[in-house]
């Protein structure tokens, strides 16, 4: 029994930022006072404040210490662990109240929050199993095999109305109850944990943080379905999830929680892991199946669906991480308490990973139903340096931008689709001011043209061509004509394609072309980007009267595009500098030499 | 995606071809063999050489047809070697909105190399990655192991400067 915990966020965020390091030094620090058999260093799963990385929080008394150092270690050591004393000076500044302490759990960040698929991130010790079981871990599995038939598993996730949380939303137990109704030798059980959407991080963290709540979650669905087979899809690019993944599985199996029969009874379950090798058309549930098959993972048509003929031909299913990471739940606290979560149409909650100009960059999980203003001003802090919302993007490349105006629409599927966006994976980039819109339609679809598979005509020469087009607006060269031309290429685009790829790809520039069109019109028309992002419209100049002329920044130009005028402003002692930008190259060197404001752009 | 294929000459050892048929007997009888086989010959070459790619398609007895259509489909296979320092700026959502490109921009800039490249001298090589996921720290690079976030693109040739050595 230790009298103190100390947890320390061993995610890919704050590895990043040397939190094992941190563990290391506790550990040394902790030795040196002989402490060792009083308090406890834990490495935990992501806590989800990663903007304020390292994290390390101290129980009983729940001090949470936040943006820690290493130099910190020995003050925190000897001043909190062995004399008592929080030191207060490098708590989470919110979490201080005058002279008390508040709960994280009160803090602005986790009010809002309802953790059910995150529960035991920055909780448990992702690496150790008995923590898992400590925390009901396997008891749903056990529930399971012990007193439900499948037939009653696959009605239970039916009555929660659970919905898949990797992007379309479709019902998770309508999914498992084709699968089951299609009698074969073999059936399979996959996870997408490919996670391709740039910006979103979530089951990367659940993967980190609670990697057995999916493995319990993939054998529950092998006994409803009848498979004795899992495959676990997973990026390669993250290393700390593929290792701890690994280790519960074997830890799983050394308990008999995974193998030949488990819990006593007949059911048989296995899960390997096969690592992605990054193409983000493998988050297409076919594509996924053929490169688990070892083959280049394009798409192929549907039907047969995967429920007839997935993986090797045989009945699958395939559920991404955040939607298996509900499943234990559902089993242990019933349907009628998923249900009295979320909307009327969208149950229970979605994990966001909040990024882009935001206060608090980070993981949150929200109740379905809730706003994107509470989301972004209450829970993410609002925007930083005082700069002024400007849209919020969801879906990733397959989504679309939501302006203010819609900030105070309940989040679920439904509505999100009903605004010309989508929940995706539940990446939640926020833009102010300074992001341009025909930017960031360029930047998805540069994207999507990288990540074609290339074998429908639509996708691979339709985003292509809508990319060239978007290339010549932001450089300058674009017509009215052109905006009408690339709106209809869009919806051929989605009407036509394969797989979902292709047709939701031109959603980043539908829905910014519907909300934003203004802002394409000034590229086309006035040749202006306002955000100042587009460098070829860009145009800097010296207001000559706050120039000093100091030459400073005639000197840094490569191009010699600065000269000196014969003009002196009043109170000024030397001539004022001009930029001709016949000669400028817009490189923007000059802009931080000025002392003065001088030079402005735009 | 279009990859850039390596005209540096092929410098495999007998240790790294022993090591690389280990690799395929390990493999030879699972179905789907040929992308784990491919990641653990990048393991061992550090990319995948046309060389590399007919001794794979030779010893799992698939055509080196359908072994280079794999290398070149996934994003992480290299078909040009990495420098001693491989420089990957995540070019992710989070970290594009919070300025990944100008950082990119100069990094291309003080090595002389464009995204996919790699020094001369093979010690600099430089990548525009998929999302990382530290979204909380963009915009991030990493220089082999190490992680720098919260950049900007001013600080740029300090981080360099540690790799001068």
């Amino acid at each position: 029994m230790y009298r103190s915990n100390v947890l320390v966020c061993g995610g890919t965020g704050c590895t990043s930022s040397d939190s094992l390091k941190i563990v290391e030094k506790l550990k040394e620090e902790i030795a040196a006072r002989g402490l060792e058999k009083e308090v406890n260093v834990i490495t935990t799963g992501c806590f989800g404040l990663c903007a304020l990385g390292p994290i390390v929080v101290i129980y009983p008394e729940g001090s949470f210490y936040s943006m820690v150092k290493l130099e910190d270690i020995p003050e925190i050591v000897e001043e909190h662990l062995l004399k008592g004393r929080i030191v207060t000076r490098l708590l989470y500044q919110e979490t201080v109240e005058e002279d008390t302490i508040k709960s994280l759990n009160k803090t602005a960040f986790y009010a809002k929050q309802q953790r059910i698929a995150l529960r035991n991130c920055g909780v448990i010790d992702p690496e150790k199993i008995d923590e898992y079981i400590a925390m009901d871990g396997y008891a749903a599995l056990g529930k399971v095999l012990t007193e439900m038939t499948p037939t009653e598993v696959i009605e239970t996730i039916l009555a929660s109305g659970l919905r898949g949380r990797g992007g379309a939303g479709f019902p998770t137990g309508l999914k498992w109850k084709f699968a089951a109704a299609n009698d074969a030798d073999q059936k399979y059980v996959c996870c997408n944990a490919d996670e391709g959407d740039p910006g979103a991080f979530m089951d990367r963290s659940i993967l980190e943080g609670d990697p057995h709540a999916l493995l319990e979650a993939m054998a529950i669905a092998g006994y409803a379905i009848g498979a004795t087979k899992g495959y676990v899809y997973v990026r390669a690019e993250y290393p700390i999830a593929v290792n701890r993944l690994q280790i519960a599985i074997d830890q799983a199996h050394e308990y008999g929680l995974l193998g030949d029969n488990i819990f006593g009874t007949d059911f048989c379950f296995d899960i390997q892991l096969r690592l992605g090798a990054g193409a983000f058309v493998c988050g297409e549930e076919t594509s996924l199946m053929t490169s688990i098959e070892g083959k280049r993972g394009e798409p192929r048509p549907r039907p047969p669906f995967p429920a007839v003929k997935g993986l090797y031909k045989k009945p699958t299913i395939l559920n991404n991480v955040e939607t298996y990471a509900n499943i234990p739940r559902i089993i242990l606290l019933g349907a009628d308490w998923f249900n009295t979560i979320g909307t009327e149409k969208s149950k229970g909650t979605k994990v966001f990973a909040l990024g882009g100009k935001i206060e608090h960059t980070g993981l949150v999980e929200v109740p379905m139903g809730t706003t994107l203003r509470e989301i972004v001003e209450e829970i993410g802090g609002g925007i930083p340096n005082g700069k002024k919302f400007k849209a919020a993007q969801t879906g990733g490349p397959s989504g679309g931008c939501i302006p203010p105006q819609h900030l105070d629409i309940p989040i679920d599927y439904d509505n999100l689709l009903a605004i010309g966006s989508m929940m995706g994976s539940g990446g939640l980039i926020v833009m102010d001011e300074t992001t341009c819109m025909v930017d960031i339609a360029k930047f998805f679809l540069e994207f999507t043209v990288d990540e074609s598979c290339g074998k429908c005509t639509p996708c691979r020469i339709g985003t292509k061509r809508l990319l060239e087009m978007l290339d010549k607006i932001t450089k300058g060269q674009g017509t009215l004509e052109m905006i009408d031309e690339m709106e209809e290429l869009c919806h051929y685009i989605k009407d036509n394609s394969l797989c979902g790829l292709g047709q939701t790809a031109p959603n980043p520039v539908l829905s910014t072309l519907h909300y934003f069109r203004d802002e394409y019109v000034q590229h086309v028309v006035d040749k202006k980007c306002v955000a100042g992002v587009c460098k070829d419209l860009l145009e800097f100049s010296i207001i000559k009267d706050k120039c000093f002329g100091c030459s400073m920044c005639a000197r840094q130009c490569p191009a010699g595009a600065i000269t000196v005028t014969d003009y002196t402003a009043p109170g000024k002692k030397k001539p004022a500098y001009e930029i001709d930008t016949a000669k400028c190259v817009k490189c923007g060197a000059c802009l931080p030499t000025c002392k003065f404001g001088a030079i402005v752009k735009g | 995606m279009l990859k850039k294929i390596s005209s540096i000459p092929f410098a495999g050892t007998p240790e790294q071809e022993a090591e690389l048929k280990a690799v395929i007997a390990k493999h030879i009888d699972d179905p789907g063999a040929v992308m784990p086989v491919l990641q653990e010959a990048q393991d061992i070459y550090g990319y995948l050489p046309q060389e590399v790619q007919t001794m794979i398609a030779e010893g799992l007895n698939v055509p080196l047809e359908e072994v280079y259509g794999v290398s070149t489909f996934y994003s992480q296979f290299a078909l040009s070697p990495k420098g001693k320092y491989n420089i990957s700026v995540c070019m992710g959502t989070a970290c594009y909105v919070k300025g990944s490109g100008d950082v990119l921009n100069k990094l291309s800039e003080e090595l002389g190399i464009g995204a996919e490249e790699c020094t001369l001298d093979g010690k600099f090589s430089l990548t525009a990655c998929r999302c990382i996921g530290a979204c909380g720290l963009a915009p991030v690079i990493t220089i082999n192991d190490d992680v720098y976030g919260r950049l900007t693109a001013d600080m740029i040739p300090d981080i360099l400067a540690k790799y001068k050595d």
